[in-house]
């Protein structure tokens, strides 16, 4: 389910490192609380990111969600498909549907991020399944 | 995973057969209920194309009864309770002496001495205790709730499915009003009303026998495409009918005419709580509108949002969110009155940004007949 090459916080988003480059994107975790995405609010390029802090916010048909950066850096590229189909955040969460891709500023940040299976633990553990 | 619902909250009779069939479930003022059972969309296009059932047992029920019950409830709520036949029912408000809403209500009249009254779940204790206080006549009130579980079916298809399980002739049932039989074996009160813009029914049991019927009406509306649907459909169905929902459109310190909901008040009908308030108001003029907008920039402007015309605060959105039928992000919001006509440009404050919108007229959506 949570692919292994990802890291993960704890407010469930996700970051694949590809050299200095991190593409982030929402957890299915995350998606299947949410609900229907109908909207999704991204920065744009060029926008300095710091982890931990709001890079964006998620809509559902019921309510607004921020969206925490998991690691800093500058947005290099943004995922404009969302802009006209945010239900792909429902569909393809962990592939299609990735929100931004930023230039790493400190890529040690990644080292405090949770593992796939200790987030597929912490989901499992917050009373996911239903 | 099931889980019991947490103790401090209410639950309706059909709380275990939501958490059975896989409903996310949510504190709903105080009572946890389905808000989704396959997603919001899903649910809202099936009610819209087919047929969608919803338990709305949380809803509360008053019963007046008597040979002053006309009276004392003629003297808390704004309608004409004497335009009202037997077998009728009749949206109204329950006012405060300064004219605020206690309440929004139906008003069903049973019999000349016997009147049933659907209010709001959260507002339940409330309204019987403010009905209760100003009961003057030898009219009984009585507390309902207990007694009752309320499923609604709503959609094109409701007559068909409902049909089927009852031989109370549904068809000529007329819009907003009622007929007692029975459902499949049930005592049932069965009312054409309901909260979606669609033609169906809200019928009134006893919760012991909810879970069966319940389950058949899932069952008669199979060939139909019903779904069990939660209260987030419920939300973007009013929304686009632009039904009033309380705590958001409508409160204590909202009109009836402020609400854009004057043909509830019948000034000439006798004296009623709240009416002096009201006939002043309405001489004075009101100085604020509810009127429907929809996004014009990208964003959603949700409950709670500031409105701005001109560049200066003007107002609040009470409800808004997308509206899958209109496929728009539509909203109400309270306007100077001046301003409050559809065509006039408005900025919704969207986490400190200023996006463009546009009043429009309501209801945003409104079903063929």
């Amino acid at each position: 389910m949570y692919p292994e090459n990802f890291r993960y916080t704890k407010e469930h988003e996700w970051v694949r490192v590809d050299g200095d480059t991190g593409t982030i994107g929402l957890t299915d975790h995350a998606q299947e609380q949410l609900g229907d995405i109908v909207y999704v609010d991204l920065p744009k390029v060029g926008t300095r990111l710091e982890q931990g802090k709001s890079l964006g916010s998620v809509e559902s048909v019921k309510a607004v969600s921020d969206i925490y950066s998991p690691v800093s850096g500058e947005v290099t590229e943004v995922n404009d498909a969302l802009a006209t189909a945010p239900e792909k955040v429902n569909t393809d969460p962990h592939g299609e549907a990735w929100l931004v891709k930023i230039k790493l500023s400190t890529p040690g940040e990644i080292q405090q991020l949770l593992s796939a299976s200790d987030y597929q633990n912490y989901v499992g553990a917050e009373g996911g399944a239903h | 995973m099931t889980q019991a619902a947490a103790p401090t909250l209410k639950a309706t009779a059909l709380n275990s057969t939501h958490r059975k069939c896989g409903a996310k479930m949510v504190d709903f003022g105080g009572w946890d209920m389905p808000v989704q059972y396959s997603g919001v969309l899903d649910e809202h296009h099936t009610v819209r194309r087919a047929v969608g059932l919803f338990d709305v047992s949380h809803m509360g029920e008053i019963e007046i009864r008597g040979r002053d019950a006309f009276a004392l409830l003629d003297s808390v709520t704004t309608n004409a309770v004497a335009k009202l036949n037997i077998g009728q029912a009749q949206y109204s408000g329950l006012l405060y002496e300064h004219g605020g809403f206690v309440d929004d209500i139906l008003v069903h009249k049973v019999a000349d001495d016997h009147y049933f009254l659907c209010v709001n779940a959260s507002n339940q204790e409330k309204d019987y205790e403010h009905i209760l206080a100003q009961n003057r006549t030898g009219a009984e009130v009585e507390f309902a709730s207990p007694r009752y579980a309320q499923l609604a079916i709503q959609g094109p298809k409701a007559l068909a499915t409902l049909q089927k399980l009852t031989s109370v002739e549904l068809a000529p049932i007329g819009y907003y009003h009622f007929s007692d039989g029975q459902v499949s074996g049930t005592p049932a009160r069965i009312a054409r009303t309901g909260y979606t813009g669609e033609d169906g029914f809200e019928i009134y049991i006893a919760p012991d026998r909810a879970e069966r019927l319940w389950n058949e009406i899932l069952d008669a509306g199979q060939e139909f495409g019903i779904k069990p649907c939660g209260l987030g459909a419920r939300n973007t169905l009013r929304l686009e009918a632009k039904m009033a929902l309380y705590g958001h459109e409508i409160h204590a310190s909202i009109t009836p005419y402020e609400a854009d909901l004057a043909w509830i008040v019948k000034l000439d009908k006798g004296d009623f709580t709240g009416r002096a308030a009201l006939a002043k108001q309405k001489s004075a003029g009101i100085t604020r509108k509810l009127v429907g907008f929809e996004m014009i920039g990208r964003g959603i402007g949700r409950d709670g949002y500031e409105v701005f015309q001109d560049g200066a605060a003007a107002g609040w959105v009470t409800s808004g969110g997308p509206g899958p039928t209109v496929n728009k992000n539509i909203g109400l919001c309270y306007l100077p009155v001046q301003r409050a006509k559809p065509g006039e440009r408005i900025q919704v404050m969207i986490r400190n940004q200023a996006v463009d919108a546009i009043t429009v007229p309501t209801p945003f959506y409104k079903r063929a007949k």
